[in-house]
């Protein structure tokens, strides 16, 4: 076992508050190294990192790319067009077949809830969860932490709204739980129609106005509408959410001083954030990617680090 | 885990100034002045007597020398079995292009942390040289590596462990020799791993 | 050909024997010849006598949902394994599920069962026709046709019927020929791709929801249609609390409806479901919350619930370890069910062992209108032996069915069936298939 009380990290829940302090804590020194001439780093020599993109990605492929490489990790892509998935092999038959390949860590994209655990119940590598269905992103949710630990430094007794389609996000399905477990009071904003059936166990009390209480928050998180999700429209029209629950300068002029605006990205422009909107947060939005190598370096780090039961130990 | 056995103190406070003392004159004269020269301690001993030694430079050239810190867990050669569960940030203020670096640290003994600690270097520029300043040298070397300046060559038996512990961090200033529990992993340990009461850190 | 079974503790209400009482049974061309006191028949040359040392007998139990895949899945299930699990469970008897491929939605295809079954099956096989041609939904399918070569009831198992208006002319039609109709009840613009119970399991696993109201709306719309109808109205796998509100009214108004309840969903619950995303909990209807399976068990006790049926829904292991939302719906249950309920219903004394009968025998027979099987003479002899002492975990490499896919692997269970015989015919023995 390295570093971290779990092997795999595929729900956020599988980390404990100690263990989400110490990945923030290891991202501080990888950002000092992101800002170097020379963004590379010996530490995972020879070891080898998969990634396991079975739903198109480009920030988050990329970002996991990019922190496997400056470790000096091996990393090998294994995307939709290129997979033996569409060629009917299971997701069974990819892991059995990962795993006689001797890779030390899989990262896995895939647009079905629950999928990193077939891995995990089929080979012996590390798995880090890049998103599963509709169910978790917890590398996002680490991300977005430590975006607003640098911010505030702390997250303890932060008021925090999320907003948007909160049923159908991964993203809420990693952060929500994780800003409880820190100590946050997060509030989901949504119409009913994008919220899920119990919010409370993501960690969330509920409010259907952005409006409301919009001077009280000390984070904004936008979520991203993802309308290819979406089944028999939960929305009249992106016009009227804009209206209801997209930021917006007005919004924007209401909220506290010291508070930021947040979104996983990509935006969709004028629905989630207005352009102006988008201009004035522009720097805390590319934070949050810039946060992302870290991130994901130190939580490469932290699981195959001292990992002696590890397949290339 | 108890406090380890102190066997012996090898260096007072005392011998400790006067070591820092004479390796500041060292580096001095080698190097022809402090003018082209930078400091980089290794974390978590060797940042503070870096530290110490940009001082005593201050106060015998009236001229500051940069001075910076290194963490070089990223570097180490032992990631897949051991791992720093502390890391911090390195800091390193200045360009090392073209300059004199002098790598600073606690104890020299196998040789790995500093060879660790000459891959971070390069990977911020091209320095002109890099020296390396020590307060003791234990021996054991598992690497071609050798000290330019040291405060005190200590004979050491590899079940022991050599440790350097700073006033300001320890309550102390000294260098003891300590008794190793058996079994217990000697040398390039992670900080994370020393035992808790025996604060000094150790190469 | 006679037979005697020595020392039966028998359990029927249907004849008298609410109350267990030591009998031995004699068997005579395949019927039940006679009850005596124990010992008072003498040893006869050429009789056949099995000491069932005061094991429990009772009517064969029947199952009256199961999919046995034949034709065009046997890689599931077939004919033969599907009823050798039926007699490993203590089933003497089952009815098949029409969404077969192709389905059975004419007399040919019903002919096709009947008679492989005749041919090959160790337990007498029933066949339950399409309601709607191809499972559609959308027209009629040939029932008196399918009624003349031995279909005893219509469904769209698998599937609600969408139309309200192709449901009542099924339901009328069905009951101008004096067939029951079984009802699957999911109304697909609410479930849509619902794969857990809408609520904690939804929210905690990111699948999408299977909402209760899915369920009762069809059962409330049927109700409605049954009334307007007359048909003899079965809703299958009922799994919510006023799901059997709704039956329970209907019942009080005197409506010829009737419902059956799943062992998974009596005694499983969505607290199930967790982290690892077990498929054998991925089930249609879904695993609901605990207090739906109180209010299913106390509605079995009270007969607001007819009668159990397994839903015994086979499928191949690499269909069951795809993603949880590729991997098709159902767990086995033949293998199981009696076990099940012993241990968690009658061991626990919320159901009686006339109960057990009632539930498991007799109420499947008359829902489908078929010949009651009782403990009396000239009864036919299908008969249900039953340890109850004997100690067993459902374990993967166990089972006669083809397919491994059981809610229940692990389970410690105490009590199963140790002979079944058909026709008088013994084909279960010490627990074994002969």
């Amino acid at each position: 076992m390295g570093a971290l009380s779990t092997k795999h990290v595929i729900d956020i829940q599988d980390l404990s508050v100690e263990d989400i302090n110490l990945i923030l804590d290891t991202a501080v020194p990888f950002k000092e190294v992101n800002q170097r001439t020379i963004k590379k780093l010996p530490t995972l020599r020879g070891r080898t990192v998969v990634n396991l993109f079975l739903e198109p990605s480009t920030r988050t492929r990329t970002s996991f790319e990019l922190a496997a490489k400056r470790l000096s990790a091996d990393g090998i892509n294994f995307s939709a067009s290129t997979s033996a998935t569409i060629k009917g092999e299971s997701l069974v038959d990819t892991a059995q077949t990962l795993d006689a390949m001797d890779c030390d860590l899989v990262i896995i994209r895939h647009g079905y809830a629950g999928s990193p655990r077939i891995l995990a119940q089929n080979m012996r590598a590390h798995i880090i969860n890049g998103g599963d269905g509709k169910h978790q992103h917890p590398t996002q949710a680490l991300l977005d932490l430590f975006t607003i630990r640098e911010r505030f430094g702390r997250l303890a007794g932060l008021k925090v709204a999320v907003v948007g389609d909160i049923a159908h996000s991964r993203v809420f399905g990693s952060l929500g739980p994780a800003l409880d477990m820190l100590g946050a009071q997060v509030t989901a904003i949504a119409p009913k129609t994008l919220l899920p059936a119990c919010p409370e166990l993501l960690g969330a009390s509920v409010s259907t106005s952005l409006d409301e209480a919009l001077e009280t928050y000390d984070v904004v998180y936008m979520l991203r509408i993802q309308q290819e999700r979406l089944e028999r429209s939960p929305l009249p029209s992106l016009r009227e959410y804009a209206r209801l629950y997209g930021m917006n300068l007005e919004r924007l002029a209401r909220m506290k001083p010291e508070a930021i605006l947040m979104h996983p990205g990509p935006v969709n422009r004028g629905v989630e954030l207005t352009s102006d909107t988008i201009e004035m947060a522009r720097n805390l939005l590319l934070y949050q990617v810039n946060a992302g190598v870290a991130v994901r370096m130190a939580l490469m780090y932290l699981l195959l680090g001292g990992d002696q039961d590890g397949i290339a130990a | 885990m108890a406090e380890l056995q102190t066997k012996s103190v090898v260096m007072d406070a005392a011998a400790i100034e006067r070591a820092l003392t004479r390796i500041t004159h060292e580096i001095l004269e080698n190097n022809k002045g402090a003018q082209n020269i930078a400091l980089a301690g290794i974390i978590t001993r060797g940042d503070l007597l870096a530290l110490e030694l940009a001082r005593r430079i201050e106060e015998a050239e009236g001229l500051r020398v940069p001075v910076g810190s290194l963490d070089i867990s990223f570097y180490r050669d032992d990631v897949a079995l051991h791992i720093a569960p502390e890391v911090h940030a390195t800091n390193i203020p200045f360009s090392v292009d073209g300059r004199s670096i002098i790598l600073v640290d606690d104890v020299l003994y196998t040789g790995r942390t500093i060879r660790a600690a000459m891959d971070a270097i390069m990977d911020y520029g091209r320095p002109a040289a890099i020296q390396l300043a020590v307060l003791v040298d234990r021996g054991h070397r598992e690497l071609p590596i050798r000290a330019d300046y040291v405060g005190k060559n200590v004979p050491s038996s590899s079940q022991e462990h050599v440790r350097l512990f700073l006033e300001p961090v320890d309550g102390r200033t000294s260098v003891e020799i300590l008794q190793a529990a058996p079994g217990e992993h000697i040398g390039s340990a992670p900080l994370g791993a020393t035992p808790p009461g025996a604060k000094g850190s150790e190469a | 050909m006679e037979s005697l079974l020595r020392n039966a503790l028998c359990v029927d209400p249907a004849a008298g024997l609410e109350e267990p009482g030591l009998r031995d049974v004699l068997l005579r061309d395949g019927l039940i010849a006679g009850l005596t006191e124990p010992g008072s028949l003498p040893t006869e040359a050429g009789r056949e006598d099995l000491d069932l040392e005061g094991r429990l007998l009772i009517p064969g139990l029947m199952d009256m949902h199961v999919h046995l895949r034949d034709p065009g899945q046997e890689y599931k299930e077939d004919i033969v394994s599907g009823s050798r699990a039926a007699v490993c469970g203590g089933f003497t008897a089952v009815l098949a599920m029409p969404n077969t491929s192709p389905v059975l939605d004419k007399g040919a295809e019903v002919s096709y069962v009947l008679d492989a079954a005749a041919q090959t099956a160790c337990a007498r096989v029933y066949v339950a026709g399409a309601l709607t041609k191809g499972l559609k939904g959308e027209s009629l399918s040939e029932m008196g046709d399918m009624l003349a070569a031995g279909a005893v009831a219509f469904t769209d198992d698998g599937r609600g019927v969408q139309d309200s208006g192709v449901m009542r002319l099924a339901l009328e039609y069905a009951s101008s020929l004096g067939a029951p109709v079984l009802s699957h009840c999911q109304v697909e613009t609410l479930v849509g791709g619902g794969q857990v119970n809408e609520g904690i399991a939804s929210t905690r696993l990111g699948l999408a929801g299977w909402p209760a109201a899915g369920e009762e709306i069809q059962i409330a719309r049927d109700i409605a249609l049954c009334e307007l109808t007359g048909c003899a109205l079965h809703i299958q796998h009922i799994s919510t609390a006023e799901g059997v509100a709704l039956v329970r009214a209907a019942k009080a108004k005197g409506l010829p409806v009737t419902c059956e309840v799943t062992p998974h969903h009596l005694f499983l619950t969505e607290d199930a479901l967790d982290a690892h995303y077990d498929t054998n909990f991925k089930m249609n209807p879904p695993l609901r919350t605990a207090a739906d399976a109180a209010a299913l068990r106390a509605a079995l006790e009270k007969g607001d619930i007819d009668c159990v049926a397994t839903d015994h829904a086979p499928h191949a292991p690499h269909e069951k370890s795809l993603e949880f939302e590729l991997a098709p719906f159902g767990t086995t249950g033949l293998e199981t069910a009696l076990g099940l309920v012993l241990t968690n219903l009658v061991a626990t004394g919320e159901l009686s062992l006339a109960q057990l009968v009632e539930r498991m025998a007799h109420a499947p027979r008359r829902i489908l209108g078929l010949a009651p099987v009782t403990l009396t003479v000239g009864s036919v002899a299908d008969l249900t032996v039953i340890d109850r002492d004997v100690e067993w975990e459902v374990c993967v490499d166990g089972f006669a069915s083809k397919s491994k896919n059981c809610a229940f692997i692990g389970k410690k269970l105490k009590g199963r069936a140790s002979e079944v015989l058909i026709g008088g015919t013994v084909v279960l023995r010490g627990g074994e298939l002969l």
